[in-house]
């Protein structure tokens, strides 16, 4: 057993509005810059959709991932190393910027600097790739906003696998829910394994996998290599860069910006302790369905005396233990089995994972004949298909869906009955296998959400890995040796020069 | 003059290649990178950067093994003169028409492709155009070469560039009589050299085969100390 510990994330995609303020508030804090407009760390999909980057979850396109050799070992969908270094001075599996969307802006200055003209001045989309005039702007991070654009196209949904789909093109039947991306963290990273130059390497205290930016040499394999897309070519800069789970702040015990600024309250962040050495078996499990099992069988329990001792032994801090024994990502992924990793059939074991939405009944009509046993409607009669879901959260495998919904339902149902009836309604809670207990736990971090439920994160421990000597007066988050001394006015090699906002303004 | 071009430039362009390489990697990392520009337009890279990067590194072994390897190794393995300079017309021929037709759909693409244009630096264009031309030149020695099949020309090329490598002040002396097209083409390949440090070149350097047999597919950094 080698214990380490990830801080993992949960979004409860019940609560999820679609307000993007996570995006949003992401974007302003690490990719308002050159080369990463088209960027999103974090982006906001309606779904049904294609989503962004165009089909980014169809891997028969894009061939990200991991994929099952015929002697049950893994390699790269994309390729072994052979494969991936042959492929190095063209990469057919790239995608290009049109599949994320051409950034662009607007003509503003026209607006005020217009002449008298019979017609009223237009600020018109101009590229920041080219510079050139954009006539008509055709796609875009979010284009699908709301089930924007027609079924047809949307409903290329790699999701509805399996699914009789034309049903829900119809407008009485449609439905919607939106999803959340974000870098996963894997802990079978496909990036890190596709980078020839070992850039991309996954942290051992908290499981933050980042690319050294002074070690990337824009060889690109881990754009397709990740199956999320999630990995975006700066194409200013020539280095791959990611989210970063906004480690600074995971480092001083703060959750990341998009968690922080989440108006819906549904993201949760806490430490996981997992078992390094069984990640190699559970991502190569035959069986796609297996996996979303197998990863739970990874975890480590941080009640069980046996896991704290081998922790301990490992270096693990004691309030890093003490946090994953108040983990809500624990409590969500394994106690109440109602939060699943997205697409596991992708074989990385991701690490940001997602509380299926509950959706109204599909039809309002049969709505009085639906079985409601305490006030709980068949999960089969939401309009979301539980096919649907099953799809994006456990590679199909229907049972743990129909499980976590009806959990979810109970929840409801149980705290109606306490706050309204004043009735503790116990049958409603052992039909789906919970205590009152659980479901008052449950009750308290899902729906009040409070943020010290919300957030379990220990801080780093500096003195245990730094010398602080060293670091005194030291350089902020710049690129390159921007802050160093010793560099000229002028730079030899071609790169720009790191200007802080002060100096901008000489 | 001579001298100085083919005698004394050549220990200037290869100390500012090293010692530019090694000052840009150790000052500079964040700018050591092979720029690749694929994802703003897929169109003719695919093809032109496979033709001319295959084409580029046949040419590039191929002449670091005709000129490098003292020529009683070649003697010694019973390859006569004349066979060496076929085999180094033939394969340099046919390499070079790949890393030309390559290098042409590239240099199309970053001229006149919008998006690329836009983003090109002067370096980047500049040194593309100074490859190509190479390349014309090195294409246009075989014509030269195939005036007299014996091998014997070549072999004073060897001489030259094996007495650079060993401090032979003679070196030049070697070659003074060669056609103007090879000393064009070693002129220019030793200014390429001199300018390798403050070009996206030095992707080159970087070429990530230790990737092979690097153990496993997984990295994990540990911040513990003396780990």
């Amino acid at each position: 057993m080698k214990v380490r510990a990830q801080i993992g994330m949960v979004l409860n995609l019940d609560k999820c509005i679609g307000c993007h303020t996570c995006s949003v508030t992401c974007k302003n804090v690490w990719t308002s810059r050159d080369g990463v407009e088209y960027a999103w760390f974090n982006n906001v999909e309606t779904k049904p959709g294609i989503g962004y980057p165009k089909d980014w979850e169809n891997q028969k396109r894009w061939n990200g991932g991991w994929e099952r050799t015929a002697s049950g070992g893994l390699k790269p969908k994309q390729g072994g190393k052979w494969r991936i270094l042959a492929n190095i001075f063209a990469n057919p599996d790239l995608p290009e910027i049109d599949d994320f969307y051409e950034p662009f802006d607007f003509d503003y200055d026209h607006l005020k600097s217009a002449p008298e003209m019979p017609a009223f001045p237009t600020a018109r989309p101009r590229s920041k790739v080219s510079g050139e005039r954009m006539e008509k702007i055709e796609w875009g991070p979010n284009w699908e906003e709301i089930l924007g654009g027609e079924f047809e196209k949307r409903g290329k949904d790699y999701n509805f696998e399996g699914i009789q789909k034309e049903i829900y093109g119809q407008y009485e039947n449609t439905f919607m829910m939106y999803l959340p991306r974000l870098c996963e963290h894997c802990l079978n990273p496909a990036c890190a394994a596709s980078c020839p130059s070992g850039a991309i390497y996954k942290r051992e205290e908290d499981g933050v996998v980042l690319i050294d930016q002074e070690k990337c040499r824009g060889w690109r394999m881990c754009v397709s290599g990740c199956p999320y897309k999630k990995i975006y070519y700066n194409w200013s800069s020539g280095k791959s860069e990611k989210c970063t789970l906004c480690y600074p702040r995971l480092e001083s015990g703060m959750p990341t910006v998009c968690s922080e600024t989440c108006v819906g309250r549904i993201r949760y962040i806490g430490v996981m302790l997992y078992d390094a050495d069984k990640i190699a078996d559970a991502a190569s499990v035959a069986g796609e369905k297996e996996l979303y099992d197998a990863q739970l069988g990874v975890f480590l329990d941080p009640n069980d005396p046996a896991v704290i001792e081998a922790a301990r032994a490992e270096g693990v801090p004691e309030d890093w233990i003490a946090s994953a024994r108040k983990s809500p990502i624990w409590k969500m992924a394994m106690e109440w089995k109602i939060a699943f990793p997205l697409h596991p059939e992708y074989r990385t074991l991701p690490m940001v994972w997602y509380i299926p939405p509950l959706s109204p009944i599909q039809n309002a009509a049969a709505a009085g004949q639906i079985a409601a046993q305490d006030d709980m409607p068949d999960v089969k009669s939401l309009r979301i298909p539980v096919r649907y879901l099953a799809n994006m959260l456990t590679a199909g495998d229907e049972a743990p869906i129909v499980s976590a919904l009806e959990r979810m339902l109970a929840m409801r149902s149980y705290m109606r009955s306490k706050t309204v009836d004043g009735v503790v309604n116990l049958g409603v809670a052992n039909r789906v296998g919970l205590t009152p207990h659980q479901i008052d736990e449950m009750y308290k971090i899902m729906a009040i959400a409070n943020y010290e439920d919300r957030f379990v994160i220990p801080t780093t421990h500096r003195e245990l890995v730094e010398d602080a000597y060293d670091l005194r007066g030291g350089c902020g988050f710049t690129d390159g040796n921007g802050c160093s001394t010793g560099t000229t006015g002028g730079k030899l090699f071609g790169s720009r020069k790191f200007v802080t906002p002060a100096e901008g303004w000489k | 003059m001579h001298q100085f071009f083919f005698g004394t430039y050549p220990y200037i362009a290869l100390s500012v290649l090293l010692i530019g390489s090694v000052a840009r990697y150790e000052r500079d990392p964040f700018t050591w990178k092979s720029s690749s520009s694929q994802l703003l337009r897929r169109k003719q890279l695919v093809i032109g950067s496979s033709l001319f990067h295959v084409g580029v590194l046949i040419i590039f072994f191929g002449h670091l093994i005709g000129l490098l390897t003292p020529i009683q190794i070649f003697d010694a393995f019973g390859i006569g003169h004349g066979f060496k300079q076929l085999m180094a017309v033939i394969a340099g021929g046919v390499a070079g028409i790949m890393a030309l037709a390559g290098g042409a759909m590239l240099l199309h693409r970053r001229l006149y492709d919008p998006r690329i244009r836009a983003n090109s630096t002067f370096a980047d264009t500049g040194i593309l155009i100074l490859l190509m031309v190479q390349l014309v030149l090195g294409i246009l020695t075989i014509f030269v070469s195939l005036q007299h099949l014996d091998g014997h020309e070549m072999t004073k090329f060897m001489a030259w560039a094996f007495g650079i490598f060993t401090f032979d002040g003679q070196a030049a002396s070697y070659i003074a009589d060669a056609n103007i097209l090879f000393k064009l083409h070693i002129f220019l390949g030793l200014t390429i050299f001199l300018l390798f440090p403050f070009t996206r070149l030095v992707h080159m350097l970087s070429a990530p085969v230790r990737y092979i047999w690097r153990p496993g597919y997984q990295i994990v950094r540990t911040k513990k100390r003396g780990a």
